[in-house]
């Protein structure tokens, strides 16, 4: 299995932890990537809300670059996997599209290099049965809350990876690392995303009852698919706390990282130091301690 | 209580729906949008509401909201509509047209936010966090907001303190000249 890998801009700073846990996940399942040379910004929310034909534009260059490669596109990134499939949507069946963003990038496109987001690829291509299979230290009796945010379920004729109101597909990734997956009722809603900048406030309220539903459903942490949706959990959990009541510190990993551990990756091939809640003592105490001391 | 609502035809619906691809004059008002709107606490109209002064052609009064700006893009509206409208969509359609005729609110942060974001893209390819961030708070006057959690991202290595460009940087610039041009054309 051979992809090409576009790990956009969060991935190369702020989530440079999703970046290696995805890679180190990748090369211990022999799942090739091949970075897209000289990818560039999706253009993200800024982009769509800003020039329709620019948030075409940006992510059909980066496609035009995987088609070169000939190989179906991987991102890990829920933000970059959206605008990446809404550009495709928008650009397949729409002529005017299509020669819109011909004229914009000076090449032709069609729409239809495949789109994929490493959790489809683990889930769908690789399998679960593969994936348990692979499993060398079962993360036994951890519960975790499977957080999908916004953009890997929605809007379903977009993404098309699951269910929009109730997707299970990390659920049953993460039992597949032996942990067990709790059942809330938040998994799809909104954590703020892009508005942490701008509407501190929303996204404190919104953290706040994401965190305190994840931990009443009986969870210790919390897995992630989403750059936005890990920074605003996790890095701004005291803000969530200070505003709107105490919360128990609630360690926000990406399911990469997760499913890495499992596999006996340490928690330096993984990136854990990147967290800001760390996970070392809720490890510890499930028998992965040997995964926090660096050592397989 | 503000003015009645100066009615303008259909002129404003035709815009919106020219511009998102999507039949905004469909709603019907049964607000499961609003209902299921993450942001909705915060916003000073909310979706339908947005979508019955879009029908009525009440520009000013959207156009100039705190709504469209407050708005998460998170698609919870847009995939639950009964209608099948794109509502996420008439957000980013009435974003664009309040940049256009300057009539975006003066709390629009998300706004230069949205600036500042693709200035780092034009000239990097890429967004280079620090640098986008400096240029938002220079412009919003948001000096010190954050500012006390950039030594812990400085410490984890989430702030990287040189952009990494991307070696498409001189085709990122003609993308973004000729999108703005796209968008002039009738």
């Amino acid at each position: 299995m051979k992809y090409a890998f576009f790990p956009g801009c969060s991935l190369e700073s702020t989530a440079w932890d999703f970046a290696q846990s995805t890679r180190a996940v990748c090369a211990a399942l022999d799942i090739e990537l091949e970075d897209i040379p000289d990818w560039v910004c999706c253009g993200s929310t800024p982009a769509h809300a800003s020039n329709a034909s620019l948030a075409l534009a940006l992510p059909a260059m980066n496609l035009q670059k995987a088609r070169r490669l000939g190989l179906p596109l991987m991102t890990a990134c829920a933000s970059c996997y959206a605008r990446l499939r809404t550009a495709n949507y928008k650009i397949r069946d729409d002529d005017a599209a299509r020669q819109r963003v011909q004229r914009i990038t000076g090449a032709a496109y069609d729409g239809r290099v495949e789109v994929r987001h490493v959790l489809d690829v683990l889930v769908n291509d690789l399998g679960l049965a593969a994936i348990r299979a692979r499993v060398r230290r079962p993360l036994e009796g951890l519960r975790v809350a499977s957080y999908y945010g916004c953009l890997l379920a929605r809007p379903p004729e977009i993404v098309a990876l699951d269910d929009p109101e109730h997707p299970t597909c990390l659920d049953d990734l993460v039992m597949a690392t032996g942990a067990e997956s709790v059942t809330w009722p938040y998994k799809t809603e909104c954590c703020g995303a892009s508005l942490a900048m701008t509407e501190s406030g929303v996204v404190s309220r919104l953290g706040h009852r994401l965190l305190s539903m994840a931990r009443q459903a009986g969870a210790e942490c919390i897995v992630v698919a989403c750059p936005l949706c890990q920074m605003n959990l996790d890095l701004r959990q005291p803000d969530a706390a200070k505003a709107h009541g105490p919360l128990p510190q609630t360690p926000v990993l990406y399911f990469t990282q997760l499913l890495g551990l499992a596999l006996g990756l340490s928690a330096k091939e993984l990136g854990l130091r990147a967290l800001s809640v760390s996970a070392d003592a809720l490890l510890a105490d499930r028998g992965a301690a040997a995964a926090t001391k660096g050592t397989p | 209580m503000s003015d009645a609502i100066t009615w303008k035809g259909s002129a404003l619906v035709d815009e919106v729906e020219r511009r998102s691809g999507t039949a905004a004059s469909a709603c019907f008002q049964c607000h499961k949008c609003s209902t299921g709107c993450p942001v909705g606490p915060e916003m000073d109209l909310l979706s339908s509401q947005v979508m019955r002064l879009v029908q009525l052609g009440a520009e000013a009064e959207v156009l100039g909201s705190r709504a469209i700006w407050l708005c998460a893009s998170c698609e919870a509206c847009t995939t639950r509509c009964p209608m099948g409208i794109d509502i996420a969509g008439v957000m980013d359609a009435l974003r664009i047209m309040a940049v256009e005729q300057k009539a975006a609110s003066a709390g629009a942060r998300a706004e230069i936010f949205n600036r500042s974001f693709l200035g780092s893209v034009r000239r990097h390819g890429r967004v280079f966090e620090l640098g986008m961030m400096a240029a938002y708070k220079l412009r919003s006057g948001d000096l010190w907001g954050d500012v006390g959690k950039f030594p812990a991202l400085l410490g984890k290595g989430k702030i990287a303190l040189l952009p990494k460009s991307s070696g498409a940087t001189a085709e990122v610039r003609d993308v973004f000249r000729r999108a703005a041009e796209e968008e002039q054309r009738p």
